[in-house]
């Protein structure tokens, strides 16, 4: 069974933190599906990666906030806040693609 | 059991707040209000021009109301980064609008504490080797300083207390690590400062972490011996552990190690539990002090200046070879300056298209009927841009693509004039960490007695 991270999260977010970098939150509804993407360890470097198109390497890590059922991710904006070329000052409006991300449960722990 | 009670009127200066939730929170008798007045986030136009991003009139407005507040419940009033960046000139503009407000009380005690930071003191840490970047920020030059208009440090809780026990009714502070204004009382009167500052991280947002969050309404915060207890001051809104929790998420990396100019907000024993209905109570936050404190420098310099045009396309033949059109306009405008003008950046935000995450976007071919064009010129001059964008909107209003069916015209401008002139634009040349020095946050003494 297919879920989209959508259905299974109660927020969805990105923002800058600080001017250099971007930081995703996923605050999940239920501890069960949390658990099981956390421990299933497919929420990683590499997905980020792929999704924005950028080098594994500038995504910094992928911390787990118990306290909010939370996973957060972080990276390397490439263009800084507010420098030309940039689209997003606030970085609010990073998130969309995440909202699409399907994950296969069979098989997950 | 000895409290102390912490009011956040609203999230940022100027953002305003439901005067029944400040009256509430002033009828529990706090003992402190405190305002956060700034953020990096609008980026660095305001930091490098030396403006506020928040409203004159607004910000009025809220320090009005926290003023009378203060001064009738004779507690402190503290607000940081004023003016909305920190720098001296943001500091002066707030302190004139204080000055404006207590105008005839001149027994009132106002500390001023300024956060900028002089060249020499940036190159001499920079000569020691001693400007370490954050993470994913450039090492920097000596150029890089030199250009910077203006250098301001994050200051934590000391220079509040300092300017509390010299007896200061209301402080205005420049630059400030936002949970301080919140915790610097409460640090004062030795309440555990891990618990202090992250009760100060959450109440920096009043009550964007409450449900409904809302940027423009009170939060109270309650400091005990070991723990704390949130609260909005509207029956609007609650807090739950999860908006509390996930507000310690907020903007940062690394959410069990929040670092500040007075150490690390330690959250890895945290406990948030609901107090009641719409209270979380925290413990188990711990503060690591420092061995070595350092701040954060913040500086900004100018890259170019600005000009746009704002247009639209309907015609789904032209939006069909958007990319191929651009690029044509950007080759014509090059060929037709080379040797006179060729310092200059010329960029196309396509909103239907890529507008909102540019490189970042996934979708690669737009399904939208119609775009929006935003034409974005910088050059080294004002005049540059204008140049640029002039001629990259009137190359591109009667380029004859391949396959136009519609000769008359390609862009759909909403505005006559058809372009903007916008001035210097700046990007950030400091986000680097520097030894604390003694002295760095300078407090001064408003002068308010007009008769003097």
């Amino acid at each position: 069974m297919k879920v989209k991270l959508r259905d299974i999260a109660e927020v969805i977010r990105s923002k800058n933190s600080g001017p250099y970098e971007l930081t995703i939150d996923i605050i999940f509804k239920e501890w069960e599906m949390f658990d099981r993407i956390v421990k299933s360890g497919i929420f990683n470097k590499q997905l980020i990666a792929d999704l924005y198109d950028i080098d594994e390497n500038d995504v910094f890590g992928i911390v787990e906030f118990l306290p909010a059922k939370a996973i957060k991710a972080s990276m390397r904006r490439k263009i800084v806040s507010g420098s030309i070329g940039d689209t997003d000052v606030y970085g609010a409006q990073q998130h969309a693609p995440l909202l699409d991300v399907e994950f296969e449960l069979e098989g997950l722990i | 059991m000895r409290e102390m009670k912490v009011l956040s009127p609203t999230a940022i200066l100027g953002y305003g707040f439901p005067i029944e939730s400040f009256n509430r929170g002033m009828s529990m008798n706090p003992d402190v209000i405190a305002v956060d007045a700034g953020s990096t986030d609008p980026g660095p136009y305001y930091l490098g021009a030396g403006i506020s991003f928040t409203d004159r009139n607004a910000v009025k407005r809220d320090l009005t109301h926290m003023i009378k507040g203060a001064l009738d419940h004779k507690i402190p009033l503290i607000v940081g980064t004023a003016g909305g960046s920190g720098a001296d000139v943001h500091l002066d503009w707030c302190v004139d609008i204080v000055r404006e407000i207590i105008d005839g009380k001149p027994d009132v005690k106002v500390a001023v504490i300024s956060a900028e930071i002089s060249k020499e003191q940036v190159y001499a840490a920079y000569d020691r080797g001693d400007i370490v970047p954050l993470n994913a920020v450039p090492d920097i030059s000596r150029t890089d300083i030199k250009n910077s208009t203006r250098i301001v440090a994050q200051m934590g809780v000391a220079p509040f207390i300092e300017a509390l026990d010299a007896g200061a009714d209301i402080i205005i502070a420049g630059r400030t690590y936002d949970p301080a204004v919140f915790a610097a009382l409460p640090v004062k009167e030795e309440f555990e400062p891990g618990l202090a500052l992250h009760m100060g991280k959450i109440l920096e947002c009043a009550c964007i972490a409450a449900t409904p969050g809302s940027g423009s309404d009170c939060m109270m915060g309650i400091i005990g011996s070991d723990y704390f207890k949130v609260f909005p001051l509207s029956e609007k809104r609650k807090c739950t552990t999860l908006s509390v929790a996930a507000h310690t998420l907020y903007e940062k990396s690394d959410p069990y190690m929040l670092h500040g100019p007075d150490g690390i907000i330690d959250l890895t024993a945290t406990k948030f539990n609901q107090a009641d209905e719409n209270s979380v109570a925290v413990s188990g936050t711990k503060f690591i002090p420092s061995e070595k404190p350092m701040v954060k420098l913040e500086g900004a310099l100018i890259a170019g200046y600005r000009t746009v045009s704002i247009a639209g396309a309907r015609d789904p033949i032209m939006i069909n070879i958007i990319d191929e059109i651009l690029e044509t306009v950007k080759e014509a405008v090059k060929t037709n300056f080379a040797g006179l003008l060729t310092d200059y950046k010329l960029d196309f935000k396509v909103y239907g298209k890529n507008g909102v995450m540019g490189e970042l976007e996934p979708i690669k071919r737009t399904m939208s009927h119609e775009l929006g064009i935003i034409i974005d010129a910088v050059g080294k001059s004002q005049e540059d841009a204008n140049t640029i964008c002039s001629f990259a909107r009137s190359t591109m209003l009667h380029y004859g693509y391949n396959g136009r069916i519609s000769t008359a015209g390609n862009l759909a401008f909403p505005y006559s004039p058809s372009d903007f002139k916008i001035g210097p634009v700046y990007e950030f040349s400091l986000y680097h960490l520097m030894p604390y020095e003694e002295g760095m946050f300078e407090i001064k003494w408003m002068e308010n007695d007009h008769e003097s």
